[in-house]
């Protein structure tokens, strides 16, 4: 595929992270944004990078400690995360977790009050102990996204924003180009990775993937002194310190959104922010005093169980469509990769991603999101 | 699992939120002139109003520039909010006029956020404002607002600007008029628009040694009459002139150097360039707003049930084109400010960071990204100050920007060549004050937001580990970590 060309419709984490992966290989690569690269989801998320219950686990911790050199640019990745146990039951869940990760030599320890405290400054008494998993870690999305759409530049890479991709055109059983406002751009192969935006663009090529979007909110304090360990999760809510020191924690109820073509009308926060900070307030009890200085909100897609969709079609059968649902960020070293083989070798050469085809919903009904409740608040 | 189960998502919003602690069916935010009096009309119209005002803030607050550009020049007094508050009704009588004609007034509190349903939120049980106070935040409902939150300091950077006694003029005047709280003895002051001649007018009644006033362009730019006053008052002026360099002590600013050599000593420079209405919690409800350069700036487009007053709705239109003038302070100060100057105190950037787009010094600078520059960014679109905040971190910190957001908006019209309309507003977020976690926390939420809470969707296939599906653990996994969602 050298010198072929490949459209990646969506410039947030999983498109550039491909396209990345694609020029790497040789690939004449165009990126296609809406707006800004990373501005959705991709830029507004926690940043964490331990995703276990993945297939493309291992791969996710092979390459993030590596990110920072093959993509030239910083991504404040950090490694390790620590769960901080806040109620009884919180306490047997995390421990619950640390035995399935001993089972599969992923290394953890429990940690006592203690040792929570050496590691988490800002832990208090009033929490049960914690889980570290010395795998993993976290990262700073914003920086990260800007790193792979600069590094793919680099390989000479084209990224294309403020471009909304307004159709297809096809010929033969595969797509041939990709159109926009403005231009068409030809190539010889497409990788739709364009969230909530998905199931609208794949519709003109005849596709059903079902794909439910909502909003989900964060929080961010001023700078906090820099703890050992940054990556503090539980509690029912993730996050990070960052390495400048703020706190940024998200977590709770979501709001389920109708997007249309055009993506999210609208990002906003809510109250919420209330119930995020109290949480964090308890996490954290030495940080309770400080100023929260900013709250923001993003739109994820959900697949119907929650897992990605990453996969070739067979018509048109130059076709790559990918969403992460809802779990994109880090694990977009590995889904670029995947996505990369799947368009280049046609399957992924490192992990089994049968779990993540879209035939998996082929007896889904059309009211599957009615069904369960995934709709908007009329 | 079957995919096509029917249930109901108990890890969604719908439902969860706790009501408003009251409704009124006016409320107003800000307790100037304006507001008070928006307050007394709706009262006298019947309506059950609540005015509430962010002063007297914390002397942290003041301390972090906030909600004025107060360069450290408070004295110990603003850290008693007894004499604070009574310092205020002092200067402000109708308020209690206000209580009289039966507002409920509310000083020393916050309006952090303005929420309603609309694009992208259905879920709010009404439209409520976000409050706080020294103790607590809380949310009350309302059926009108009536946005009286005055003006807001522009700071505009010169080298040594990033030390005690450089402030605002707003913050001057409030130090000054209200509370009898400033410390400095000897002030520069900076433009001589209206509000330059205003501030040193009023800075020579109570009894300060205003050392010069220095303008940017080569003549005089406000009220002929406000000039002569302030040409009687014996204050030395300079034109053509612009801040080329500083010198300061422990307490600060101790001097200034113009472009053409001048030495004044001084322990504060004021920045009376211009006002900013201040839109923060307009913008962060997604209210329309528009640029009106003669007043000031963004101001409030306006829309139904949501009024702007006072200088919040945009400064007096006096045909002056504002927006004109304050770029021309940018573009000297880009001429005089060394690449190491600081243009965003919070985070430390520096001018040469910001356009260069370079990472904060505590990461590497590869040689990739020493490559990158706001040319380069330029190539893939016009500047974006939300995107520029991300990478170079200015506009970030604990101030919110309050200090370098419009003058980073400026330099990025100058150095992309682009009229300062075509930058987007950099967005302002709730809460839009500095919130403690402790405050902001709604400690007694209801037992619904809890129940509905989950780490993130609560979709128990999501987790699940791809080596445990179909295993005794799928089940196990999903009994211990998820309780309900498709019961």
């Amino acid at each position: 595929m050298s010198g072929s060309e490949v459209v990646i419709v969506g410039g947030g984490v999983t498109g550039l992270s491909a396209g990345w992966w694609l020029a790497r290989s040789g690939v004449k690569v165009t990126v296609l944004d809406k707006f800004i690269v990373g501005w959705e989801a991709s830029g507004r998320n926690g940043g964490g990078a331990s995703h276990y219950s993945s297939p493309l686990f291992d791969e996710e911790q092979r390459l993030w400690p590596q990110m920072d050199e093959l993509l030239g640019y910083p991504t404040e990745h950090q490694k390790g995360r620590i769960l901080i146990a806040m109620t009884e039951r919180q306490w047997d869940q995390y421990r619950f977790i640390a035995e399935r990760h001993t089972r599969l030599n992923h290394p953890v320890e429990v940690l006592d009050v203690k040792q929570v405290q050496d590691a988490v400054p800002l832990a208090g008494d009033n929490c049960f102990g914690g889980v570290h998993y010395k795998f993993g870690g976290h990262a700073n999305p914003q920086r990260t996204v800007q790193a792979y759409a600069w590094a793919l530049q680099d390989l000479g890479g084209k990224i294309i924003q403020h471009s909304p991709v307004t159709g297809f055109e096809t010929a033969g059983g595969k797509v041939t180009a990709v159109k926009t406002a403005n231009a068409t751009y030809g190539c010889d192969a497409v990788v739709v990775a364009a969230g909530p935006q998905i199931p609208q663009l794949m519709a003109q090529l005849g596709v059903d993937v079902p794909l439910a979007a909502a909003r989900a909110e964060m929080i961010i304090t001023e700078p906090a002194p820099m703890m050992p360990l940054g990556g503090v999760d539980g509690h029912k809510i993730y996050g990070r310190q960052t390495l400048r020191g703020n706190l940024a924690y998200g977590g709770g109820p979501h709001e389920w959104l109708d997007v249309d073509a055009t993506g999210p009308a609208a990002r906003p926060s809510t109250p919420l922010a209330r119930n995020l900070a109290k949480r964090l307030a308890e996490l954290l009890p030495k940080a309770a005093h400080l100023n929260v200085i900013r709250s923001w909100a993003g739109v994820i897609e959900n697949s119907p169980d929650g897992r990605p969709i990453i996969d070739r079609l067979t018509s048109p059968d130059n076709v790559v469509v990918a969403s992460m649902s809802s779990v994109g960020f880090g694990l977009s070293p590995a889904s670029g990769h995947a996505i990369r083989d799947l368009v280049i070798d046609g399957a992924c050469s490192f992990t089994n991603i049968d779990l993540l085809k879209l035939s998996r919903f082929d007896g889904l009904e059309k009211d599957w999101r009615e069904k369960r409740g995934w709709m908007p608040i009329a | 699992m079957d995919l096509n189960f029917t249930g109901t998502d108990v890890c969604a919003i719908n439902g969860t939120r706790s009501a408003p602690e009251a409704k009124y069916d006016l409320v107003v935010i800000g307790a100037g002139p304006s507001g008070i009096a928006a307050a007394i009309e709706g009262a006298a119209n019947g309506a059950s109003v609540l005015l509430v005002d962010e002063n007297p803030v914390s002397g942290a607050l003041m301390g972090n520039d906030t909600p004025l550009y107060f360069g450290g020049r408070m004295t110990a007094a603003t850290q008693n909010s007894d004499r604070m508050l009574e310092a205020i009704f002092m200067s402000m009588p109708d308020l209690e006029k206000a209580m009289e004609a039966g507002v409920e007034l509310l000083l020393g509190t916050t309006a952090w956020g303005v929420y309603r349903n609309g694009p992208g939120v259905q879920s709010l049980p009404e439209q409520v404002v976000g409050l706080a106070d020294a103790e607590r935040s809380w949310i009350v409902g309302f059926d009108r607002i009536v946005l009286a939150t005055g003006a807001r300091d522009l700071a505009i950077a010169f080298p040594g600007w990033n030390q005690p006694g450089v402030m605002g003029a707003a913050a001057l005047q409030m130090l000054l008029s209200r509370y009898g709280a400033f410390s400095g003895r000897r002030i520069v002051v900076l433009g001589s628009h209206d509000l330059a001649l205003e501030t040193a007018l009023l800075a020579k009644e109570h009894g300060l040694d205003v050392a010069a006033l220095v303008e940017v362009r080569d003549d005089p730019q406000g009220d002929a009459a406000l000039l002569a006053k302030v040409t009687a008052a014996g204050i030395a002026t300079y034109y053509g002139q612009s801040i080329a360099a500083s010198k300061g002590g422990l307490d600060g600013i101790e001097s200034i150097t113009l472009t053409d050599g001048t030495n004044i000593a001084c322990d504060t420079v004021c920045v009376a360039i211009g006002l900013i209405p201040s839109i923060e919690l307009v913008d962060a409800m997604h209210g329309p707003r528009a640029l009106n350069a003669a007043r000031g700036g963004y101001i409030p487009a306006g829309e139904a049930n949501v009024a702007a007053v006072g200088l919040c709705a945009g400064l007096p239109d006096t045909g002056f084109d504002h927006v004109a003038y304050r770029m021309d302070w940018v573009r000297a100060a880009l001429r005089v400010n060394a690449p190491d100057t600081i243009i965003c105190q919070c985070e430390e950037v520096t001018l040469a960071d910001l356009i260069g787009i370079q990472p904060p010094n505590y990461l590497p600078r590869p040689a990739a990204i020493q490559a990158r520059s706001l040319d380069t960014l330029l190539d893939d679109g016009p500047a974006n100050p939300d995107q520029i905040k991300r990478l170079t971190r200015s506009g970030m910190g604990v101030c919110q920007g309050r200090r370098c957001r419009d003058q980073v908006a400026m330099m990025l019209a100058i150095e992309s060549d682009k009229p300062f309309g075509t930058i987007p507003l950099a967005s302002h977020r709730a809460p839009v004050r500095p919130l403690p976690l402790k405050i902001l926390a709604e400690w007694d939420e209801p037992a619904a937001m809890d129940a509905a809470w989950d780490v993130w969707f609560g979709i128990p296939t999501q987790w699940v580990p791809v080596e445990d599906i179909g295993t005794e653990y799928q089940d196990a996994h999903r009994e211990m970590l998820y309780t309900g969602m498709y019961k």
